[in-house]
């Protein structure tokens, strides 16, 4: 039942904001929307309903560190894609290499600092 | 520049595109909440920003871009490719916000209405604010 209210809820707010990103011009206004925290938003609210405040605060914190990863693969995106002819479904799969090795690089850090 | 609504755009957007964006969606937030209780939350929260979204968006822009300039007679390759590229600096620019968004959720979370409100609030502000300064530095 958690499963299937996680998979509507957040297949609507997704949808919300895609469609946002359809209307709005210029693109790069529109790009804003690609990085809208649409399933932080789901996810978070679920997981404080179904596991409590707590927990919800402990993933808070470590999407932090999935955020920088994710700046950095949107800024690896950008300049493959300016500079060279390179399909767009390939490097967008390929570059989730990037983000798996930032975020999960600077989650191993935090645990050692710890 | 003023950010303004295209309707027009979403002549060109297929039913196909908008129901795999809410299947993706759905699927990406069933995916976050199982890989934070099979792994635990310090695992699942790096997945709430993970960019499968972004794949899907970048592909899908491209390839409308493409087939809109392949109805007017050219080949649309690279606006499709330079449409994508820019969709990445725009989400670039948001994951500034995503960070405000995680940072002030952690400070505010005791109080979780206010958490909501202020880390929503705190993304709006923070991505506006760096895609305005973005086109202001690129303009001068």
């Amino acid at each position: 039942m958690e499963y299937v209210a996680r998979f509507f809820i957040g297949g609507i707010v997704v949808s919300v904001f895609a469609f946002l990103g359809e209307i709005l011009r210029p693109k790069s206004f529109a790009g804003l929307l690609g990085a809208v925290p649409s399933v932080a938003l789901c996810t978070l609210a679920l997981t404080t309903i179904w596991q409590g405040a707590e927990e919800a605060k402990v993933q808070s914190f470590s999407m932090i560190w999935g955020a920088i990863a994710l700046l950095v693969y949107c800024v690896f995106v950008f300049v493959i894609l300016w500079k060279f002819k390179i399909n767009a479904l390939l490097l967008t799969f390929a570059g989730l290499g990037v983000w798996l090795a930032i975020a999960f690089g600077f989650h191993m850090l935090s645990g050692v600092m710890e | 520049m003023i950010v303004t609504i295209s309707a027009s755009s979403l002549k060109n957007g297929r039913w196909t595109d908008y129901l795999a964006r809410f299947v993706l969606g759905g699927i990406v937030t069933v995916l976050a909440g199982w890989i934070g209780s099979k792994f635990g939350p310090e695992v699942g929260g790096l997945f709430l920003a993970f960019p499968a979204l972004l794949c899907a968006s970048a592909t899908m822009i491209e390839k409308d871009e493409i087939r809109r300039k392949r109805k007017l007679g050219s080949g649309g390759r690279r606006r499709g490719r330079e449409a994508a590229a820019l969709d990445a600096a725009g989400a670039a620019l948001g994951s500034l916000g995503l960070m405000a968004f995680a940072f002030v959720f952690y400070l505010a979370s005791p109080n979780l209405p206010l958490a909501f409100a202020a880390a929503f609030l705190s993304w709006m502000l923070v991505s506006i604010t760096a895609w305005w300064s973005w086109r202001h530095l690129r303009k001068t």
